[in-house]
C-alpha cells in the first residue's frame, strides 16, 4: 500500500521543477500505472518512493512507513526495477541475482530456492548460468526483475518495465505482473505507453508536467474525458499531445 | 559488506585482462626494468673504464714526450679529424687533445704549456672518458714537476703540504642502498597501479554500467557498500604489493652484485618489513583513487584523472632522489614520504627503528582512514548516483 501526498522535488536549487505536486495511492492486490509523457516526473516520483531522492515537501507512506525516516526498512519491503538495469557482465545471471540476495541478507538455501522459482516463472533456464555479457534486452529485464524480487517484497515498483522489449517478452512480463497482483502484492509501474496501462492496470494515474492530471480506472478516465479511446482521453486530460509520439 | 567485497573480487578476477595487467605485468614491470637498467648501467660503466682509450691528438709533434707517456699508459693515439670542434659537436669524437705550436715554446722556457681538451661537458656519457684523459695528464704533469724539483735539489714533498686520506666506512650493504634508491618509488607506484583498476571499476564502472542505482536500492547503509568496495580495492593493492616485493627480491638475485662491489640487502625479511610499512599506503591509495573515480561518469573519464594522481607518490620519491638527507622524525610522519625514507633505511641494512615504523604506519593509516571516511559519504550525493537526470 502506497500513499503519496503533495510530493514536490526540484533540482538545481529550485530552478528545475521535476515533480510539482503529485498525490496518489496504490492499493495491495492491484496494479497501478503511472502514465505520462517523457519528462513528466514519473521516474523522479518513483525515486523518491524508493528513497534515492528526498522530496522537498509532501509526505509518503509505504505500508504506513515514511521512506525518508526509515530508508533501510522501506528498502526491505520494496522490490524495485529501476530505469537503469545494469547487470555485471562478467557474472552469470545466477551470480547477479545471488549477489542481491546476499545484500538482502538472505540465506544461501533461500536464495537458490528463489532463483529456481524465477527460472520457472520467467523462463530463464536457457541462460541462467551464462555470463550476462551479450544478453538481449528481454533477458536483461528478466534478470533485473528476478534480482529485484529475490526477497519476496510486498510492494513492487517498476520504472518503464517494457522499454525495449519485443511483443513476446512484453506479454510474458504482463503475465508475470498479473501473478504478482494475484499474490496480493502492491504493483506500481510507470510507462508512457497507453496500451500497457489499458491492458494491465487496475488504477491509472496520469502525470503531466509534475502534476497528477487525472486518476481512476480506465473506464472512469474515459467517462471523465468523454472520449472513446484511452489515447484521446489521455491527450484531453493532459491538455496536449506533447511527448506522446516519443 | 562482505557480500559487496566478495562480489567485487569475483567480478574482477573474472576479467583476464585485469588480472594480467594488475597482478602480473604491474608487479613484474618495476623489478624487470630495474634489474635490466642496473645491470646495463654497471656493464656500461665497467666497459668505459676498462676499454682501451682512443684519443685523437692534434699537434702530437709538438709534445713527443707527452704523447710517448700516453702511449706507454696504453692510450691509442689516433689521427685528428679535419674539423675537431665539429667532430665533437656531432658526437663523432668524445674528447680531442690539442697541442698548439706554442706548447714547445712554453715548455722550453719553463712556463705552463697550454694543453687543450675539446669536449662537450653536457654529454654525460663522455664524462668517464674525459676524466680518464685528465687523470693521465695529471699523472704526467706530476711526474714532470717531480723531476724538475729533483733536478734543482728540492724534495718533491715540499709541494705537498697535506696528505688527504678518506676512510670509507660504507659497507657493501650501504653502497647497495645507493643502487636501490629507486626502490621506494617503484614499490609505491605498484601500490597505486594495483588499486587503480579496481577503484575505477567499482565506482565509475558501476555508473557506466548503470548498475549503481539498482545496487543502492538494496537495504544496506551506503557507507557499507563503499566499505566493501574499498576493502576489495585495498586487497588488490596489497596483492600487487606483495607480488611486487617478491618479484623485486627475485630480480635483484640476477644482478651482478659482485662486479659492482655492493651487496643488495633485499631478502624476504626486508620485503616483509616493507610490506608492513606500505600496507597503510595501500588503503590510502585505494581511498584516494576511489574518491576521484567516484566523481567520474565513465571509465575513460576516471582514467584521465588517474594519470595525474599517479604523480602523487612520485613527488616524495623524487625529492629524496634529488635532495638525499638523513631520516628525521618528522619525515616518518608524512604519508608516502615516510615509506620512502624508511625503505631506504631498510635496504641500507640499518636496524629497524620501531618507533619510526610505528609513526609511519600510524600517520599513513590515519590519513587513509580520513580519506576512506570521505569515500564512505560519497554515495549520499544524488548527483553521484544517477547517470542521467
Amino acid at each position: 500500500m502506497i500513499e503519496a501526498r503533495n510530493l514536490r522535488k526540484t533540482f538545481n536549487k529550485g530552478k528545475v521543477v521535476a515533480v510539482d505536486e503529485v498525490s496518489f495511492s496504490a492499493r495491495d492486490g492491484q496494479i497501478t500505472g503511472l502514465l505520462g509523457p517523457n519528462g513528466a516526473g514519473k521516474t523522479t516520483t518513483l525515486r523518491m518512493l524508493y528513497t534515492l531522492l528526498k522530496p522537498d515537501s509532501g509526505s509518503m507512506r509505504v505500508d504506513g512507513i515514511d521512506p525518508s525516516d526509515e530508508p533501510l526498512k522501506i528498502k526491505r519491503t520494496l522490490g524495485v526495477v529501476p530505469d537503469s538495469r545494469g547487470l555485471y557482465d562478467r557474472l552469470s545471471a545466477r551470480e547477479n541475482i545471488r549477489y542481491y540476495g546476499r545484500l538482502h541478507g538472505l540465506a544461501s538455501t533461500a536464495i537458490e530456492r528463489r532463483i529456481d522459482e524465477f527460472v520457472q516463472v520467467l523462463d530463464m533456464g536457457e541462460f541462467i548460468d551464462r555470463k550476462t555479457d551479450g544478453f538481449s534486452q528481454g533477458q536483461r529485464v528478466k534478470v533485473a526483475i528476478a534480482r529485484a524480487l529475490i526477497h519476496e517484497p510486498r510492494t513492487v515498483l517498476l520504472d518503464e518495465p517494457s522499454n525495449g522489449l519485443d511483443v513476446m517478452t512484453t506479454r510474458a512480463l504482463r503475465e508475470f505482473l498479473r501473478q504478482l497482483k494475484a499474490q496480493g502484492r502492491c504493483v506500481v509501474l510507470s510507462t508512457h505507453i497507453m496500451q500497457e496501462v489499458a491492458a494491465l492496470c487496475d488504477h491509472i494515474v496520469i502525470i503531466a508536467r509534475g502534476r497528477v492530471a487525472a486518476e481512476g480506472t480506465a473506464q472512469e478516465l474515459l467517462a471523465r474525458s468523454g472520449k472513446d479511446s484511452l489515447e484521446d482521453a489521455f491527450v484531453k486530460l493532459i491538455g496536449s499531445d506533447e511527448g506522446l509520439l516519443a | 559488506m562482505m557480500g559487496v567485497y566478495l562480489k567485487e573480487l569475483l567480478d574482477n578476477f573474472r576479467d583476464r585482462r585485469v588480472i594480467l595487467n594488475t597482478l602480473i605485468l604491474g608487479p613484474l614491470m618495476g623489478p624487470v626494468i630495474f634489474a635490466v637498467m642496473i645491470s646495463f648501467m654497471t656493464r656500461q660503466a665497467t666497459e668505459r673504464m676498462e676499454a682501451p682509450l682512443e684519443l685523437p691528438v692534434i699537434g702530437a709533434e709538438h709534445a713527443p714526450s707527452l704523447v710517448g707517456f700516453l702511449e706507454r699508459q696504453g692510450v691509442i693515439i689516433t689521427a685528428p679529424p679535419e674539423d675537431p670542434e665539429a667532430a665533437v659537436r656531432q658526437e663523432i669524437e668524445e674528447v680531442i687533445l690539442r697541442l698548439g705550436p706554442e706548447f714547445a715554446e712554453a715548455w722550453e722556457s719553463g712556463h705552463p704549456a697550454p694543453v687543450e681538451l675539446i669536449a662537450d661537458l653536457s654529454l654525460r656519457y663522455s664524462g668517464t672518458t674525459i676524466s680518464r684523459v685528465r687523470g693521465y695528464l695529471n699523472a704526467w704533469s706530476g711526474q714532470v714537476s717531480q723531476l724538475r724539483l729533483q733536478l734543482r735539489g728540492v724534495h718533491p714533498d715540499l709541494t705537498r703540504p697535506i696528505n688527504v686520506q678518506v676512510t670509507d666506512l660504507s659497507t657493501p650493504e650501504s653502497r647497495g642502498g645507493m643502487v636501490l634508491a629507486f626502490l621506494p618509488y617503484f614499490i609505491l607506484i605498484t601500490v597505486f597501479m594495483g588499486s587503480m583498476h579496481m577503484a575505477i571499476d567499482t565506482t565509475a564502472g558501476e555508473r557506466e554500467r548503470k548498475s549503481l542505482e539498482p545496487l543502492l536500492i538494496n537495504p544496506l547503509p551506503r557507507w557499507q557498500i563503499m566499505a566493501g568496495k574499498l576493502a576489495a580495492t585495498t586487497s588488490f593493492a596489497l596483492m600487487t604489493l606483495a607480488l611486487g616485493l617478491v618479484a623485486f627480491v627475485v630480480a635483484m638475485g640476477f644482478l651482478p652484485v659482485a662486479d659492482m662491489d655492493i651487496a643488495l640487502n633485499l631478502d624476504l625479511r626486508v620485503a616483509a618489513w616493507a610490506f608492513i610499512l606500505c600496507a597503510p599506503a595501500a588503503l590510502l591509495a585505494a581511498a584516494l583513487l576511489t574518491i576521484l573515480a567516484a566523481f567520474a561518469k565513465s571509465f575513460r573519464e576516471a582514467q584521465s584523472y588517474m594519470g595525474l594522481v599517479i604523480l602523487v607518490p612520485m613527488i616524495p620519491s623524487f625529492w629524496i632522489l634529488i635532495d638525499p638527507t638523513r631520516t628525521e622524525t618528522w619525515m616518518t610522519m608524512v604519508p608516502l614520504l615516510s615509506q620512502n625514507v624508511l625503505i631506504l633505511d631498510l635496504v641500507r641494512g640499518e636496524a629497524v627503528n620501531l618507533a619510526w615504523f610505528g609513526l609511519s604506519i600510524l600517520t599513513t593509516g590515519l590519513a587513509a582512514l580520513v580519506l576512506a571516511t570521505i569515500a564512505g559519504t560519497l554515495y549520499n550525493r544524488p548527483n553521484l548516483i544517477f547517470t542521467s537526470g
